[in-house]
């Protein structure tokens, strides 16, 4: 598969599923099961892309958890996207240095 | 008048653009690591404007998966868009035109969308676009930057700036699962199904997307039985407005 037809599907997907509301189908949902699930939908999703793929994502899976213990941390203590997305960086930088020190 | 709301939106969007930046930095980078050239990770971030979405988007390229993969994939980690553009949609007035909305859905991302919900004013379409201008500039600068830059970075930096977006994630979900439980659940759950198709072998030949998706709706679905919401809050804060 083109690189071509992977962006065509994603855009399209994603721009019709922001357009369609906003210009057709203006009515609210009324089915409780539907709009629960929606709200669920977001966190669900991003935890089950984190998790466990944040481990496979460094070099080593002691790093990747050190990142998220980190992220995990500091978004507890409600810090902001950057503040907690540049710790969990570094978390993960500082692993990888010690790992090379340590030989 | 028009000139007004447009630089309102402008002014309102700059943190946010800010943010938006450093964080597609990282996606970026992550896009060259796999494979891809700075253009076509460009191109991705001016024609999705979304991180989850992308992110999922680049494990789908990098597994050669299908297209209705592809397009399953987005439908369910982007649906959350669809609720955002029906609560917007029922805050914006009719002298709201069709272009402003057909231009407005390509940017209609979590965090402009809450810019545009707080507004005490009545919407208008210079403001909307105002809002989208400074974050399609730092989502999609943010991405060409970190592109160029990972040839010069060192591996180790390279390596730290992946997770820059799983750390994004994190700060997304970990506030809201603390205050609400049925939220902590479901994350829970969708990790524990996440964690099955990474770790027992019968479930590894599911390819990366097809089990975000499984674990997203079996974690969802669960919790919207279990723990169904009370009242359209999306809906009571047009009423509000």
């Amino acid at each position: 598969m083109s690189f071509g037809g992977y962006l065509l599907a994603m855009a399209v997907t994603t721009y019709l599923i922001r357009m369609l509301p906003l210009t057709l189908f203006r009515r609210p949902i009324r089915s409780r099961f539907i709009r629960s699930f929606l709200a669920y939908v977001p966190c669900a999703c991003l935890s089950a892309m984190t998790f466990p793929a944040i481990l496979t994502a460094t070099d080593s899976p002691i790093a990747g958890l050190a990142g998220l213990i980190v992220a995990v941390f500091l978004a507890f203590q409600k810090k902001g996207l950057v503040t907690v997305a540049a710790g969990c960086c570094i978390a993960v930088f500082l692993c990888g240095e010690l790992s090379v020190w340590l030989g | 008048m028009a000139r007004q709301e447009y630089t309102d939106g402008l002014k309102e969007c700059i943190p946010v653009a800010v943010g938006y930046f450093s964080v597609s930095f990282g996606f970026g980078a992550v896009a060259v690591n796999q494979g891809l050239s700075a253009l076509q990770a460009t191109l991705i971030s001016l024609t999705n404007m979304t991180s989850a979405g992308q992110f999922a988007g680049l494990t789908v390229i990098a597994a050669a998966a299908s297209l209705v993969e592809m397009v399953l994939t987005q439908l369910v980690i982007n649906s959350r868009y669809a609720l955002m553009s029906l609560a917007l949609s029922q805050k914006m007035s009719g002298k709201i035109g069709l272009g402003c909305r057909l231009i407005f859905s390509f940017y209609n991302t979590d965090e402009v969308f809450a810019l545009a919900m707080a507004r005490k004013k009545p919407l208008t379409s210079p403001y909307l676009m105002g809002l989208g201008t400074l974050a399609v500039l730092g989502w999609t600068g943010g991405t060409l930057a970190g592109a160029l830059a990972s040839a010069a970075m060192p591996g180790a930096v390279r390596t730290a700036l992946g997770v820059a977006l799983y750390g994004m994630f994190i700060a997304i979900v970990v506030p809201q699962a603390r205050q609400e439980k049925p939220i902590l659940a479901a994350s829970l759950l969708a990790i524990a199904a996440s964690c099955l198709f990474s770790w027992v072998p019968a479930l590894q030949q599911v390819s990366a997307g097809l089990a975000i998706v499984i674990s997203t709706v079996a974690a969802a679905g669960i919790c919207a039985v279990l723990f169904p919401v009370q009242d359209p809050s999306s809906s009571q804060e047009v009423k509000s407005a």
